[in-house]
């Protein structure tokens, strides 16, 4: 039960079935939590199942079994921490990166709004970066800017710049008519209506999409860090040395260690759009699942 | 826009409007409003009632005529109540205020008398979501009284809701005229409601709207709550629907 109750941030979620205020507290807590804690034991259980049941024991390292990921994981101390420390170097690339993509979409999204033309001339070209396939162009940054922090920076801000911006753009763009009529109607300058209108209306947008591209900013830091193999390894170079010297209890480990991180970033930004949107606005209510 | 005759506080001088669209919303309409007169426009939905307060406002030119306005910034009270959904209901009273750079302290104030003219007192911290559609409107119109607009401009404020409320909100309003003595340009599609508030009414044909008749209404305020069930009250009502008629024919 600990494992599920560890992940304590589906508590948070109002049920998303109708009539969830008759139901009492416990039951309701117990709807949400026993579902998914069911596919969790039915996942371990085929886990074992393969394992043991259709490897061959020379073959068992392919998918070793679940308790020997926590064995050789994250009880083997010199492993734990080895873990740790790529996990956290990971996330500072993956934060510093959302933060600066977090910073230019929405700057990015205020000027497109405020001039047709710089939507016009330079959005099509955001679109062209969007298709352009990063795993290409990763080794041509690591070849101009080094393989340091700052390129597996630039790494994750490519990655994750492109929702936040169309995001927020999008929220700004749907403003209400009547409520800009409000404003023009007493003259109000652009900051200002940006400030105390479009801001505001644009927020559940925004978080839409940071929600989306803090994903795909812990997916830029592992690929820049699985690419850039100098300094500090990051999780991305942990994962590659561990395939590479068929080490599959900590390799497991780390997959799994980097999995609950993306969930975490997530998680938090629902739970931030539900605190600051969630009293005034209807779907910031309810963090999808 | 230019600057009304004293004594006027609205003036429209053979008023056109044809959108880009070629969809000819109005046509050579006259109409004036005095100083601290109460005017109803009725006419049928899209006969362009909605274009000439936003003709009156500013937030549309007109494609032929003129218009003069006295106070540079009139009160406009939309059909919505056009509430911000993050701001509680005292912080959506002083949007208006806020906006004209008015000092903090005599914006609090202004938002406490507004808040106590519309009868708000108790839901100050209530955002708009957790009010009633009445309420709502209440919202809309304690905002609108911040300016203290000589000129109030209303689009069918009461549209939306029950008969029960829009009667009792149109007596709340009547109050307030009499209090403030503001002149008001009011428009609904009710000619029991025009009669009642009003003491004149324009009467628009459909679209393209022109000026089918301008009825006076004898009664002087302040009104009586049941005057609309009066002989008196039905005649001046009929001779508007009559007028209204005339305008499908
Ligand atoms: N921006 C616009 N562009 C084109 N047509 C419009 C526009 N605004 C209003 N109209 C049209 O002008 C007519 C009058 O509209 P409106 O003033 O809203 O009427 P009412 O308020 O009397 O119902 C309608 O046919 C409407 O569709
Ligand atoms: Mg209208």
């Amino acid at each position: 039960m600990t494992a599920v109750d560890g992940s304590s941030p589906v508590e948070i979620a109002p049920p998303v079935k109708p009539s969830p205020r008759a139901l009492p507290r416990l039951a309701r807590v117990g709807s949400m939590v026993l579902p998914p804690f069911a596919v969790f034991v039915a996942v371990i259980g085929v886990w074992y199942l393969v394992t043991y049941a259709f490897l061959a024991p020379r073959r068992r390292f392919l998918l070793p079994p679940p308790h020997q990921v926590v064995t050789d994981g994250f009880l083997d101390r010199t492993i734990r921490d080895e873990i740790l420390s790529a996990l956290g170097g990971t996330a500072k690339v993956a934060l510093v990166g959302l933060g600066v993509a977090a910073a230019l979409g929405v700057a990015f999204a205020i000027l497109m709004n405020w001039a047709r033309w710089v939507e016009r001339s330079f959005y099509p070209w955001a679109v062209v970066l969007q298709t352009i396939p990063i795993l290409a162009i990763v080794p041509l940054i690591g070849f101009w800017l080094g393989y340091g922090f700052w390129s597996r920076t630039v790494v994750c801000i490519l990655i994750a710049i492109f929702p936040i911006t169309t995001n927020t753009l999008f929220g700004l763009q749907s403003v209400d008519s009547s409520h800009h009529d409000l404003f023009t109607l007493r003259h109000a300058r652009r900051w200002r209506r940006l400030v105390r209108l479009e801001l505001p209306s644009a927020l559940p947008a925004v978080f839409a999409g940071l929600r989306i591209s803090a994903g795909l900013s812990v997916i830029g830091a592992i690929v820049g860090d699985f690419f850039f193999r100098q300094g500090d390894p990051g999780i991305g170079r942990l994962i590659d040395d561990y395939t590479h010297s068929l080490d599959s209890g900590p390799l497991f480990a780390t997959v799994i260690i980097a999995s609950l991180f993306g969930l975490v970033v997530f998680w938090f930004f629902g739970l931030l759009a539900t605190l600051i949107t969630g009293p005034w606005h209807e779907t910031g209510q309810r963090p999808p699942p | 826009m230019r600057p009304a005759p004293t004594g006027t506080a609205l003036s429209f001088h053979r008023i056109g409007k044809t959108f880009p669209d070629g969809t000819q919303a109005l046509h050579d309409v006259s109409l004036t409003v005095g100083d601290g007169e109460f005017v109803a426009v009725v006419g049928p939905s899209g006969s362009g009632k909605s274009t000439l307060l936003r003709i009156a406002s500013g937030l549309t030119e007109p494609s032929a005529g003129s218009v003069a306005v006295g106070s540079e910034l009139p009160g406009y009270v939309f059909q919505d109540p056009t509430l911000l959904p993050w701001r509680t209901v005292e912080a959506n009273v002083g949007l208006l205020a806020e906006l004209d750079g008015v000092p903090k302290e005599e914006r609090r104030r202004l938002v406490a008398d507004a808040i106590l003219l519309a009868g708000l007192t108790g839901f100050e911290r209530h955002r708009p979501r957790a009010l009633s559609g009445g309420m709502r409107m209440r919202v809309s119109l304690a905002r609108a009284l911040t300016v203290r607009p000589s000129l109030f401009l209303f689009d069918e404020p009461f549209g939306a809701l029950d008969e029960i409320t829009r009667e009792r909100l149109g007596n709340e309003l009547l109050r307030l005229y009499l209090r403030e003595q503001f002149a008001g340009l009011f428009v609904t599609h009710s000619v029991v409601e025009a009669v009642r508030l009003a003491r004149r009414v324009t009467v628009l044909s459909a679209r393209p709207g022109r000026v089918l008749a301008e009825i006076e209404v004898p009664f002087d305020y302040p009104r009586g709550g049941g005057l609309q069930f009066d002989t008196a009250f039905g005649r001046v009502a009929r001779s508007v629907s009559d007028a209204l008629r005339e305008s499908f024919t």
